[in-house]
């Protein structure tokens, strides 16, 4: 069974470590991903850019409207995700909890719902 | 043939088996209530067979599969129709017959730290006791359709989030055991603190706190911690009949008719505390358990050994720490080493502000200013209390102290 993995952290935290620490964190992500890789637990996974460059998209009566930024303003911001398959919701909380920003924001654990192939 | 019985003592098994089998609550939990319908009219007259679990587990899968190919409209019923009656499932005279593990792992999955933990009690109440949901409701004073609810939800993101359905492995099992045991708490103190709404609701969730409790005694004969929350809540339930007087007045330990105290259940109590001390040594259960093992064990309230609770109470405090703890603490210092002594420490704990808008710091107050005869001062604490309390049991109480105080 597929699990989306959500890693939210507050951003202008994040900004405020120093540069060695971020490399330092940077390399546990790598750690981290070669390892759910070799334990075929890896679908899928990304860093997204910080919230500063997110579009919120709507349509109303067929007209796109566009706002700046995210759709709602939180403490802690959608910074990337992971795609895993695991067993079971236990083992996708075992995966979560090895992301390193599982220690200082916290990962949103959403099982995929499964739908027909579409052609 | 006691019927009642039968089902007390089947059905979480005989439910635990079929959600294994189903992998679906409320299918297993329908076609099990159908099958005990079919046993009520077929047992007494051709007997019962001699493994009622089994008997019904299979009647019930039998009447599962015949749901389930009723329900031929959606084609992805059709997939699972097929992929139970044929593939997956094993020669019926194996699958029906309980695995020990399986009432395990309907409580581990009831009790899984993914769901709210009011969420757990309500499955738990619902499925291992059998509760009916507007009995749960009652309990825990809100709307049935809200309980419903809550456990439609809780029972559809088993399904959905895939929550196993199986007994922590070892390197889990401690920290989910612990999960467990605070929902077996919760649903015992939930018919035990509380004192308004229904009576009999009360009284029926104690007890099936402590079914819960010696059944996974049964279930988990090494885990210490079972033994000392089973110690617990029988030793707390043993003064039942005392607690209140026959105007449904609260009443405390040193007021409490101590022959009307349920013995045999003492000496149960007594002999599982002393036990689950010996083995958890000093667990969270096991020694509060060993607290009311000790008030227990004194034929007056004058023959308490206040001393040893104090001692106690010192150990919980520094093993699991909680401001609440630390205030029984002071009480029992106050009872043991000096009035004053108590006192003191009370309002050390009042510094520190942990116990803000807390009724039972200034109530505890006033007890040992009463009993210091500083009658003044504690009718003031009594008037505190009075306006964080929010039970109506508790505040007659109050009120009738601070009657006590400005009377003299």
């Amino acid at each position: 069974m597929k699990y989306l993995l959500l890693i939210y952290e507050n951003e202008a935290a994040f900004a405020g470590v120093p540069e060695a620490e971020q490399g330092k964190i940077f390399e546990e992500y790598m750690t981290y991903t070669r390892g759910i890789k070799k334990s075929g637990n890896y679908i899928a996974g990304d860093a997204l850019e910080p919230v500063a460059t997110a579009t919120t998209v709507r349509v109303k009566d067929g007209k796109t409207l566009t706002t700046d930024g995210p759709f709602a303003e939180t403490r802690e911001q959608l910074g990337g995700y992971y795609l895993v398959e695991a067993k079971d919701l236990d083992e996708a909380i075992k995966l979560a909890a090895g992301i390193p920003a599982s220690r200082t924001g916290s990962i949103e654990v959403r099982p995929v719902m499964p739908t027909p192939p579409v052609d | 043939m006691d019927f009642e019985s039968v089902y007390r003592q089947e059905r979480p098994r005989a439910l635990a088996t079929l959600i294994r089998i189903l992998r679906d609550f409320d299918l297993a939990e329908d076609t099990l209530q159908e099958a005990f319908a079919a046993a009520l009219e077929q047992w007494p007259s051709a007997g019962a067979p001699r493994n009622p679990c089994a008997w019904l587990v299979s009647a019930a899968r039998h009447k599962a599969i015949d749901r389930l190919r009723r329900e031929r409209s959606f084609a992805a019923r059709r997939e699972r129709i097929a992929w139970q009656t044929e593939s997956s499932l094993p020669p019926p005279d194996v699958a029906d017959e309980p695995f020990p593990d399986d009432v395990l792992r309907l409580i581990f999955t009831c009790c899984h730290p993914a769901l709210a933990p009011e969420a757990q009690v309500a499955l738990t109440l619902k499925t291992l006791c059998g509760l009916s949901v507007e009995e749960i409701a009652r309990a825990f004073l809100v709307a049935p359709a809200t309980m419903a609810q809550r456990l439609v939800r809780a029972k559809s993101k088993i399904k959905a989030a895939r929550i196993p359905y199986e007994v922590p492995g070892s390197d889990r099992l401690a920290d989910r055991l612990e999960g467990v045991l605070r929902v077996v708490y919760l649903v015992f103190n939930e018919g035990y603190a509380a004192t308004s709404g229904d009576a009999l609701v009360r009284r029926e969730l104690c007890q099936e706190g402590i079914r819960l409790g010696r059944l996974l005694r049964a279930l988990l004969p090494a885990a210490g911690e079972v033994d000392g929350l089973l110690a617990l809540m029988l030793l707390h339930d043993s003064r039942r009949s005392a607690r209140v007087d026959a105007r449904g007045e609260l009443l405390t330990l040193d007021e409490q008719d101590r022959s009307l105290w349920d013995r045999p259940q003492i000496v149960e109590g007594l002999a599982l505390a002393e036990d689950s001390l010996r083995r958890s040594g000093v667990g969270f259960y096991a020694l509060q358990a060993a607290i009311a093992a000790v008030h227990g064990q004194a034929a007056r309230a004058a023959d308490t050994d206040w001393r040893q609770i104090a001692a106690l109470y010192a150990v919980l405090l520094r093993r699991h720490p909680s401001p609440v703890i630390a205030l029984n603490h002071a009480a029992a210092v106050a009872m043991s080493e000096g009035l004053e002594r108590g006192l003191r420490l009370m309002e050390q704990l009042e510094d520190t502000g942990a116990l803000e808008g807390y009724h039972l710091l200034p109530s505890g107050k006033a007890d040992v200013l009463r009993r210091l005869g500083r009658e003044r001062e504690a009718a003031a604490e009594y008037e505190r209390a009075l306006a964080l309390v929010t039970q109506d049991a508790e505040r007659r109480y109050l009120e009738r102290r601070l009657r006590e105080m400005r009377g003299r």
